[in-house]
């Protein structure tokens, strides 16, 4: 249902006479089914940038991005964000609008279906709001809609992200290292959260993590990128030493687990 | 089993919900009156906004022939925007001493305070007219009027420094048997200096922006040629005048934002 | 143990610098007497204005209570003047703000015009624009209404442009990748961000305008500066006394209702 084809993405130089940041150098992959697809590598491998083409967030250069037989790449103004209201991101800084509430949070991933004058008096329709309530359930913060962002915990601002992106009810889950800013304990529950409901619902997800063990304990099919490119793309069980040197470079700790 | 789907509405910031929506009914209410109370006159306005056109012809071209006049108010207002800095800034530091909570007794404070609120209160136009009746017309007024308008925002700002430094240096120079003058001299001043400097060039700024219209008084400067180019009708003077205003405001920005960023 | 010699020596600053000082404080010594005497400075008059100006504020006080009657028309004129115009501007201010953000405006060309006319605006003096439109729409109260508007523009625009381009990027990210337009990024990442800048600017704007408003009359544009003027003309000391603490005491109550109101809204 995702079909990557040679993306690629140079990001311009700071000064003039500088080189760029070949952040992607043709990248190509397939998603298919509803599996969680966990990629990683070292950061600056290229995990942020690829997740962020799928969805334009930052503009490819050159190669195509195919959701459901839709080109992405080609899609302008409102196509492109009726596209992306299939595609649901959730972030590494978990970005939620820390001066709204929890309920107006996770709402916020169904703005494009209301018109502008229900949005600014928050009167959304019934079923969205009860999908709200019940995704909030899931992630387990029942409760707490109606709490400022700000005033959540790590750990609970991303189940916060989780529900937003559920409640788009999207064709894919894109995770951009959703873990990296919460504790070992918490990461693990995340993690696990993101993978069973994503199962739940059918839907795909790919995930960027940059701690192994952690992508070991959830992962099926994993991605391994290095400087900009695909260098495995298997089963989590062929993560060899061999495997694993040639996603981070060099023999490491990382090889003994 | 299925349930009635449940409703939401975004919590009040208010304790009672109520008050919210009476608050912006109160507001439009109050706005309401306020335009009607105005007692605008269309029929007025249509004339005049017809009248544009004309108004708009009779200001172009500036006329900046008259480069005596318009060159000897520029200058007197640049000298007392000046002037007044200097002798607002002197004037002003002790007053924000004195108007520091963290630096001087409670009632010394509150004398400091009263002064600084006093001297808020009025436009600096309104002083000029009383300094210009106590001490004639001319640049003199202006410069007073402008040296007192300091304690507005000056001392104002620099009294909110002093009272957000590190009471550290000021326990400990207390500490050694210093008096009142030594703490001030050792532990407060040389926290403040750099703000003393970028305030005094915002301050700058500011006296430059009041020369151009305290001369509407008399209080010196180029208002006063201004105004007798609008009263008399003269609309290309008028606006040959107020472009070369704009641009000493404008001047006067570029210097502070540079001197500014030089002294960091 | 130190061998005993010339005790030494410390100073601040080396010779040089010291020189460097001097010569600093010489030369702004130098600048402002060349300034004063530029002025043309009556020293005998210097020496007599903090007598002349005890005299006239003698002269002033005790304030004639009775001439408060008429004075309470124009006063309330006055706040009307500063609360029309703050408002008008603050509604204006909106788009041009949106426009001189970087981050949200929408072509270099808008972002130019928009800072255009926020230094405009803000060049020109509130009274200098009362005279402006007291040319097009006559003399009274909405000449004020309208210079007052203007020269609001140009402030509240320019802190509220720096409070959007200070705004966190990452939580317009989020809002942009569920598919919302650039009306309801807006409306649900970018203003709840703003709202404390706003609230705070838009209030110590009014303060601001209460004063100006104070004076706009002194030329004919509305409010108390018209009965102002008229008790100074005739020398009516009294009354201009009165006056001024009428100015006084709008100024005081309009400070404190803003205070308890911004405390409120941040």
């Amino acid at each position: 249902m995702l079909d990557v084809t040679d993306l690629a993405k140079t990001y311009p130089p700071p000064q003039r006479g500088m080189m760029g940041d070949a952040a992607l150098r043709g990248v190509s992959l397939s998603v298919a089914g509803h599996d969680a697809v966990f990629i990683i590598g070292s950061s600056g491998a290229g995990k942020s940038t690829l997740l962020r083409c799928l969805n334009r967030l930052v503009e490819p250069d050159r190669g195509s991005v195919r959701l459901d037989g839709e080109e992405i790449t080609a899609l302008g103004g409102r196509a492109l964000r009726e596209a992306r209201r299939r595609m649901a991101m959730i972030f590494q800084e978990f970005n939620l609008v820390e001066r709204l509430t929890v309920m107006e949070n996770v709402l916020s991933g169904r703005l494009g279906y209301v018109s502008l004058w229900r949005a600014w008096r928050r009167r959304f329709p019934a079923a969205d709001v009860e999908a709200a309530y019940r995704t909030l359930a899931r992630v387990g913060l029942e409760g707490f809609e109606n709490k400022r962002a700000d005033a959540l915990s790590g750990g609970q601002r991303q189940r916060v992200g989780i529900a937003r992106a559920l409640v788009q009810r999207p064709r894919i889950l894109l995770v951009d290292e959703p873990t990296s800013s919460l504790d070992p304990r918490t990461s693990e529950a995340v993690l696990r959260l993101i993978v069973e409901l994503a199962a739940e619902d059918g839907i795909p997800a790919l995930i960027n993590i940059h701690d192994v063990p952690l992508a070991r304990l959830f992962a099926r099919r994993v991605i391994g990128m290095r400087e900009g490119v695909i260098v495995y793309d298997g089963p989590a069980e062929g993560l060899t030493p061999d495997a694993l040197e040639r996603i981070y470079g060099a023999r490491s700790a990382l090889a003994a687990t | 089993m299925t349930t009635a789907a449940r409703a939401w509405r975004p919590p009040s910031i208010w304790p009672r919900p109520w008050i919210g929506p009476a608050l912006w009914l109160g507001l439009v209410a109050f706005l309401a009156w306020n335009v009607l109370s105005l007692e605008i006159n269309p029929a007025r306005v249509a004339r005049g906004l017809s009248r544009l056109g004309l108004v708009a012809s009779k200001a172009f071209p500036p006329d900046f022939s008259r480069t005596g006049l318009l060159v000897s108010g520029l200058l007197e207002s640049v000298e007392m925007a000046t002037l007044s800095t200097l002798l607002g800034v002197l004037l002003g530091i002790p007053v924000a001493v004195l108007a520091a909570r963290n630096v001087v007794p409670l009632p010394v404070y509150a004398g400091g305070r009263g002064i600084v609120m006093l001297v808020r209160t009025f436009h600096e136009l309104i002083i000029a007219i009383v300094l210009v009746k106590a001490v004639g017309f001319g640049p003199l007024a202006g410069t007073l009027t402008l040296t007192l308008t300091s304690i507005n925002s000056f001392s104002k700002l620099l009294a909110e420094a002093i009272e957000t430094i590190d009471r550290g240096p000021i326990e400990a120079v207390r500490a050694t048997g210093a008096g009142g003058g030594a703490v001030l001299l050792y532990a407060v001043l040389p926290q403040v200096l750099p703000r003393v400097i970028g305030l005094t060039i915002y301050q700058w700024d500011i006296h430059l922006r009041q020369s151009t219209i305290i001369g509407i008084v008399g209080a010196g400067g180029i208002g006063a040629t201004l105004y007798n180019a609008f009263s008399r009708y003269d609309y290309d003077f008028a606006l040959a005048i107020l472009m070369v205003v704009v641009a000493i405001v404008l001047v006067g920005e570029a210097v502070s934002a540079l001197a500014r960023r030089w002294v960091q | 143990m130190r061998a005993t010699g010339r005790p030494r020596h410390w100073e601040r600053f080396t010779p040089a610098q010291r020189a460097a000082r001097f010569g600093a404080q010489l030369a702004v010594a130098a600048l402002a007497a060349v300034m004063l005497a530029r002025l043309g400075v009556r020293w005998d008059y210097v020496a007599d204005s903090p007598a002349q100006v005890g005299d006239l504020l003698g002269r002033m006080f005790p304030p004639e209570w009775s001439f408060a009657r008429a004075v309470v028309g124009p006063a309330i004129q006055t706040i009307n003047i500063a609360t029309v115009g703050t408002a008008l501007a603050i509604a204006l201010s909106l788009p041009v703000a949106v426009l001189a953000a970087l981050n949200t405006t929408l072509n270099r060309a808008t972002y130019a015009a928009a800072r255009l006319v926020m230094v405009v605006s803000r060049s020109v003096d509130t009274l200098i624009w009362a005279l402006v439109f007291i040319i097009v729409v006559g003399p009274g109260s909405l000449a004020g209404v309208l210079a007052v508007a203007v020269r609001s523009i140009g402030f509240v625009s320019k802190l509220l442009a720096e409070g959007i381009e200070e705004i966190d990027r990452g939580q317009v990210e989020a809002v942009v990748a569920t598919g919302a337009d650039r009306w309801r990024v807006l409306l649900y990442a970018i203003v709840p961000q703003v709202r404390p800048v706003f609230a705070g600017v838009a209030i110590y704007r009014w303060d601001i305008n209460i004063r100006e408003s104070t004076v706009l009359g002194l030329v004919g544009a509305g409010g108390i500066g018209f009965a102002l003027n008229e008790a100074i003309l005739g020398l009516e000391w009294r009354r201009v006394g009165l006056i001024l603490v009428v100015v006084l005491g709008v100024v005081i109550v309009s400070e404190a209702g803003s205070a308890i109101v911004r405390k409120r809204l941040t």
